[in-house]
């Protein structure tokens, strides 16, 4: 693998088969009472979120205490950012500390790929603006593969605002790169045009998910309401709303949250067993603990170490505290 | 009367020059020659074989080099008054100078706004002092570029002022474009436009297509452009009146000037050399020297410039330079400003990209470098016997790279920074004096 994790589409198939087998053995590490291994005891993890963030900022905190990291935790209100610090000078900042990763969450496309030119860590990618959020399709393809054994040949829907989401980018890339049959749907102004150039299809109405094995609903932003991509909350609902008629038994739902009950889903199909909403959760940390694990050991290092920036403790392989 | 430009010219009088060598290339004037050309007191004087070299004129050994007539920008900022850190007269000409250009004009969107008669006058008298080659300058077609009120035009243009624009934002209110242009009856002047709705272009920081779809970055689709044009087309032809349209970027923007055109509307256009050799593709790394407005668009857009430049439907190549500080542009693609500088590498990335690989001819590059001139009443400069000297040397095999020894310019926001380019100006003549040596380019011989 490289340094970093920027965006899904720098993982090969082989890459992500290698993450999800390794958040295998951690997923087994997290079912014991005591859920942490000495990998990256003595080594550094710096959380730089630039946004409010709740699953993504804790499972990776989760992530990296379990695999004995010493974290720091900076949210941009509050900190040096507040007083109008540049990113850059505000990552120059925490590189001289040495961390071996910055997980960074920023409102702006490319943030994580400036971050990697101004810092000798590895970089992980935590959702920047609307581009990509590649731990996401990771622990989605993780939750999925798990749940089904496989992905070739599966068909996923993703359904809702794909125009603002870096999560239905990230996931586009990721599951048709592991043989899934992707297709979204949403309402015409919110589904990028030339979006299929991403390997998806496009449908602009509902008609047809019966096909679906997966539906993959994202949130619909409240922000997104004020301008006029969609008539009304009630009509986006009517239209594009998961409800017990629309989810057959046979399928499978997820979310990557938080929901907003009553609006793209409702509340009897979040209960429902086939909603795998919180699984994706619990896969959430043993992912951020597998992408930290390779980035940090072997390849990444080997990177790192050709970047002339190397002498950090040694990896060890994942064992028991 | 046409306004006139300012420089100041005091360490640079009337230079007498013989070089020789070069082949002449002036395609305006139907000179294409390998001949020796004579310059005396600022004129050239004359154009021929073994020319006998006056006393006192530096011998030029211009052998392998071409020689064409030096290049007019009318479209570039210099960021004066208001952010000198980023470009001034002086950076600002230089740069211009070592690409090759004998004349510029500023654009108004500076701070303050080029918008009253006073900034025009204090402009001009500090391209007296600082100017290295002679520079005109734009006035805003509104007070303060807001789109409402329009500016005191007849007292801009008996300033000095070259034209009229808003450059970086559109009119956008269709009846506030038609006064200005009933008032072009008074006040003369071509009227320049930025042509974009920003109904459509909206929170976008590239062009609108597969690549923003990609990147989750907001589009600025091809007919925000597009529409603008037909539109405004439309207001000049039933006033009568004279617009030029700024960076064409667009193949649908094309058609609307061809129109235009056809229908016998008053109307030039100018093209961007990045517009001409870039796409939205290199937006991908999500450099924000990418990142300018319009955007580069999409490659059957390019291949229609391309095209359009040819035919002539596109008038003329302009920079559009715009220099930014280093702080600005190392910030996220949406966050950072649009622009890029252009003038020391417009030639070089249009022979590197299109002339070597046979893609447009030599003597049309040469030609649109310049044709801008007399859109804007400057005229075009010529190599015939009697114009004055407006020269630039250049040497096609030479190789280098972009930004290897630094900028001329104060800024650094080169789309081209570190690329390697082949063909190099190694002197330029303007108003009959050297405004620009390349280092390497040896002074020759002085009797």
């Amino acid at each position: 693998m490289k340094r970093d994790l920027l965006s899904i589409a720098d993982l090969s198939r082989a890459d992500i088969e290698r993450v999800l087998n390794r958040a295998e053995s951690f997923a087994e590490v997290s079912g014991r009472e005591i859920k942490k291994v000495p990998t990256l005891r003595g080594r550094t993890v710096i959380n730089l979120f630039y946004e409010a963030s709740t699953r993504t900022s804790s499972s990776f905190e989760l992530a990296a205490k379990r695999l004995s990291a010493d974290l720091v935790n900076i949210k941009s209100v509050g900190s040096s950012v507040d007083k109008g610090e540049s990113l850059k000078d505000t990552v120059h900042t925490l590189s001289a500390y040495d961390p071996a990763a910055i997980v960074i969450r920023h409102p702006h496309a490319g943030a994580a790929g400036l971050v990697s030119r101004w810092t000798a860590a590895s970089v992980v990618n935590a959702g920047d603006g609307k581009h990509e959020h590649p731990t996401q399709a990771l622990l989605d393809l993780y939750t999925l593969k798990r749940r089904l054994g496989g992905l070739d040949g599966v068909k996923v829907w993703i359904v809702g605002d794909v125009l603002h989401s870096r999560v239905a980018r990230s996931n586009i890339i990721g599951l048709t790169k592991m043989g899934v049959d992707v297709t979204v749907c949403g309402p015409p102004t919110l589904i990028p045009r030339d979006v299929e150039s991403l390997g998806c299809r496009v449908r602009w109405s509902l008609d047809g998910i019966g096909d679906a094995d997966v539906i993959y609903a994202l949130r619909m932003q409240h922000e997104r309401m004020t301008g006029s991509f969609v008539p009304s909350l009630r009509e986006y609902a009517a239209q594009y709303q998961i409800d017990s008629r629309r989810l057959a038994p046979n399928q499978l739902l997820m979310h990557p949250g938080p929901v907003n009950r009553g609006v793209e889903l409702s509340a009897e199909v979040i209960d429902s067993p086939q909603a795998l909403i919180v699984q994706q959760v619990e896969s959430g940390v043993v992912v951020r603990m597998a992408v930290l694990y390779e980035l940090l050991t072997g390849g990444g290092d080997a990177a790192r170490a050709a970047r002339g920036r190397a002498g950090q403790a040694a990896p060890t392989e994942p064992q028991p505290a | 009367m046409s306004p006139q430009l300012d420089h100041n010219a005091q360490h640079r009088p009337g230079a007498d020059l013989l070089i020789r060598g070069a082949r002449l290339l002036d395609p305006a004037a139907g000179i294409d020659q390998e001949a020796e050309l004579l310059v005396r007191g600022g004129q050239v004087a004359a154009i021929g074989a073994d020319l006998e070299r006056p006393d006192g004129a530096e011998v030029v050994d211009a052998a392998g080099l071409h020689a064409f007539p030096a290049f007019v920008d009318p479209h570039v900022h210099l960021r004066t008054p208001g952010r000198e850190d980023e470009e001034d007269l002086d950076s600002g000409t230089r740069a211009a100078a070592a690409g090759g250009y004998c004349a510029i004009i500023a654009q108004p969107n500076t701070d303050p706004v080029v918008d009253s008669a006073p900034i025009v006058e204090s402009l001009r008298e500090r391209a007296r002092a600082e100017a290295r080659i002679p520079t005109g300058f734009m006035a805003a077609i509104t007070r303060g570029q807001k789109g409402e009120g329009l500016t005191e035009m007849a007292e801009l243009a008996a300033a000095g002022a070259f034209g009229f624009t808003d450059d970086g934002l559109p009119v956008v209110r269709a009846g506030v474009l038609r006064q200005a242009l009933q008032y072009q009856r008074l006040a003369g002047l071509p009227i320049a436009l930025h042509e974009e709705d920003p109904s459509l272009s909206a929170g976008g920081a590239m062009h609108e297509g597969a690549v923003s779809a990609l990147l989750g970055i907001g589009g600025i689709p091809s007919i925000s452009e597009s529409t603008m044009i037909a539109r405004d087309a439309a207001i000049a032809g039933y006033e009568g009146g004279c617009i030029h349209i700024q960076h064409v970027s667009a193949k649908e923007s094309v058609a609307a000037v061809e129109n235009a055109k056809a229908a016998g509307v008053r109307i030039t256009a100018e093209v961007s050399p990045h517009h001409l050799t870039l796409t939205d593709e290199a937006v991908r790394a999500l450099d924000a020297n990418f990142k300018m407005n319009p955007p580069l668009r999409a490659e059957d857009d390019r291949q229609v410039l391309i095209e359009a430049l040819r035919s002539g439907t596109l008038d003329f190549i302009a920079t559009d330079h715009a220099p930014h500080a280093r702080e600005e542009k190392e910030q996220p693609f949406e966050t950072a400003p649009f622009g890029i500088t252009g003038l020391e590498t417009a030639f070089a990335v249009l022979y590197t990209h299109l002339v070597k690989p046979g893609v447009l001819p030599l003597d049309v590059i040469v030609d649109r470098l310049s044709a801008g001139g007399p859109v804007f009443g400057i005229d075009q400069p010529t190599l015939a016997p009697g114009a004055p000297a407006n020269i630039t040397l250049v040497d096609l095999e030479a190789e280098w790279q972009v930004g290897e020894a630094g900028y001329e310019s104060r800024s650094a926001n080169s789309a081209w920074d570190g690329e390697t380019f082949q063909s190099r100006v190694r002197m330029t003549v303007a108003a009959g004096g050297v405004a620009y040596r390349e280092r390497s380019f040896a002074i020759g011989a002085v009797a």
